[in-house]
């Protein structure tokens, strides 16, 4: 009893053996019940996460958050589905119907496709593909193309702005992650995340610890949570892409964005802190789950966390942030990583991982020392007397 | 004989075509800038289908990941041409078409009288990850074009950075 779904799943199709179908169909047949068992695992526990959300927000806030529906209001997230079931829905004059419809679809289906390359455990995996970091990347890239549609079909500014900003946000975000996960690639020697979690008989957060931190940020702004939540920044357009949405739809963009937070941290808690390891993960599979769900709500709070904490920064900070600081620190990782892979390549384990963290304390040392001398010389800009408050005003200024 | 395979592709390359004749037809610039989205889409599956699943997954990433939304938020950021415009077609459209057969009849005609194809599709070989070996063909057999397209790339870059060099 150690593998209970892989044993239903052998049950199942010698059922269907003994039925006398075709092995094709079969197959297909197998195929469709995963890909459903899945989906719907995932989206039992995107109506959990929407309690989930509100219940710690309102702990990072000092308040209770919803108490009253059942025991620690556990049945409000049901509430909040039937309210969003039955608002009225509406199309604004002007939009462009079929994209204006498809747009939330894709919103959540990207994310839902995720989980298809997400190791579940040791022996549940939906598709053990080859690229399956590019995968994730592309599945992202169509993402985008979701928020886009859904800003321009609204015909709205407010929404046409928010996906202007959601083009300037996450595509420059995409940079610094692509190449930052070439670091799990390189040590894995796989593009697969099956390889990867297998790889990490230690995790990959202690011998790319930088990686990392590089990873978890630009998931942040991918996923447009504050402290980057210019794409719908509520002071400054509204909502943003969303702002014309209502009832089921807009509640598929919510629950699309909740799920793809959770999604990130299951992914980081692949990519970086071994998904389904843990001790006895590989004698009972199911305990696998536990471990990954475990690894990947603690990222879920670590995002939240920061989401809560932090206030938004400006826009051009953002950007300046992403392609001045997190892009060549990206790269220095990514080159570092690979060098030290060369140079470490006789090593034993322990010592490979060792030489790694070695590598990546001497990065995370001298980008201080920039950014202190970077800070050093900024204060004192600041602080020099801005010629507004000079006496000569009075004069005519000289064009 | 047509397999399940056979009819996927057929099915496949006819949506694919009818999305490339959407993007030409099609009133509104952004509605022609979405159905090449799907386009493109089409030709990653037809990637997907033969087994080459790098290729499917750059596909998306590159082309609509990156080019697609590169288009889309060019059209946006331009006045007045993200509505209906009337038809698409000028006095030339017979032209084109014409010429768009010649050269399609051309390109059938070659890619038929090649000995390629005439085999029948292979299923890949299990053990072998081909991305490995496209990694290694890349850095081995393939070095100079491999190099030259980086350079050819860092000149753009630079390029583009020079160009919007702001002068102190």
């Amino acid at each position: 009893m150690s593998d209970p779904i892989n044993l239903i799943a052998t049950w199942l199709r010698e059922l269907l053996v003994s039925w006398g179908l075709a092995p094709g169909l079969i197959t297909f047949i197998m195929t469709l019940l995963g890909v459903l068992a899945v989906a719907i695992f995932v989206l039992v526990i995107d109506i959990f996460l929407v309690w989930v959300e509100r219940k710690v927000v309102a702990r990072f806030q000092d308040r209770l958050g919803p108490n009253r529906l059942g025991p620690f209001g556990l049945i409000q997230p049901f509430a909040d589905v039937i309210k969003l079931l039955i608002k009225e829905d509406i199309t604004p004059n002007g939009a462009d119907k079929v994209v204006y419809n498809i747009a939330p679809i894709l919103a959540l289906a990207t994310v839902l496709i995720l989980w298809a390359v997400i190791p579940l455990s040791s022996t549940m995996l939906g598709a053990d593909l080859n690229v399956g970091i590019l995968f994730f990347v592309a599945a992202g890239a169509i993402g985008t193309m979701g928020i886009l549609m859904a800003g321009w079909a609204s015909n709205n500014k407010y929404a046409l702005l928010g996906a202007f900003r959601t083009v300037a946000q996450v595509v420059s975000y995409e940079v610094p992650m692509v190449i930052v996960l070439l670091v799990p690639v390189i040590l894995a020697r796989s593009m697969s995340i099956g390889d990867i979690v297998k790889g990490q008989t230690i995790p990959y957060i202690v011998m790319a610890p930088v990686a990392a931190f590089i990873f978890l940020i630009s998931a942040i702004a991918e996923l447009g949570r504050a402290p980057f939540d210019m794409v719908e920044a509520e002071s400054e357009i509204v909502a943003g892409f969303h702002i014309e949405y209502s009832g089921m739809k807009f509640g598929m963009f919510y629950a699309g964005e909740l799920l793809h937070a959770l999604t990130m941290g299951a992914l980081f808690a692949s990519f970086f802190l071994g998904g389904w390891r843990g001790p006895w993960a590989e004698t009972y599979p199911l305990l696998g789950v536990v471990y990954l769900l475990a690894k990947a709500f603690f990222l879920y709070w670590v995002i939240m966390w920061i989401k809560y904490s932090l206030p938004r920064i400006r826009i051009d900070h953002m950007l300046n942030f992403n392609w001045k600081f997190l892009t060549p620190l990206a790269l220095v990782a990514m080159m570092v990583t690979a060098i030290m892979d060369k140079v470490l390549a006789q090593s034993g384990t322990v010592f490979y991982a060792l030489g790694m963290l070695a590598a990546n304390i001497v990065i995370i040392w001298v980008t201080f020392y920039i950014l202190s001398t970077y800070a050093h010389g900024e204060r004192q800009r600041v602080a020099e007397p801005k010629p507004l408050a000079t006496p000569e005003l009075g004069k005519a200024p000289k064009s | 004989m047509v397999t399940s395979i056979q009819i996927l592709f057929i099915i496949i390359a006819g949506i694919t075509l009818g999305c490339a004749l959407m993007v030409v037809t099609s009133r509104n610039l952004v509605h022609s800038a979405l159905w090449l989205v799907a386009a493109l889409f089409g030709v990653a599956i037809v990637f997907a289908i033969l087994q080459a699943g790098f290729l499917a997954v750059v596909q998306v990433v590159i082309y609509i990941g990156a080019i697609a939304v590169l288009i889309i938020f060019a059209i946006m950021l331009t006045r007045r041409i993200a509505q209906d415009i009337g038809p698409r077609f000028n006095e030339n459209w017979a032209w084109a078409l014409a010429v768009a057969l010649v050269a399609f009849v051309a390109l059938g005609w070659m890619l038929a009288s090649q000995p390629v194809a005439h085999t029948p599709l292979v299923p890949l070989d299990t053990r072998v990850d081909p991305v490995v070996l496209l990694g290694a063909a890349l850095v081995s057999k393939y070095m100079l074009p491999f190099e030259l397209a980086s350079v050819l790339l860092l000149a753009a870059l630079i390029g583009a950075i020079v160009v919007a060099w702001e002068k102190k």
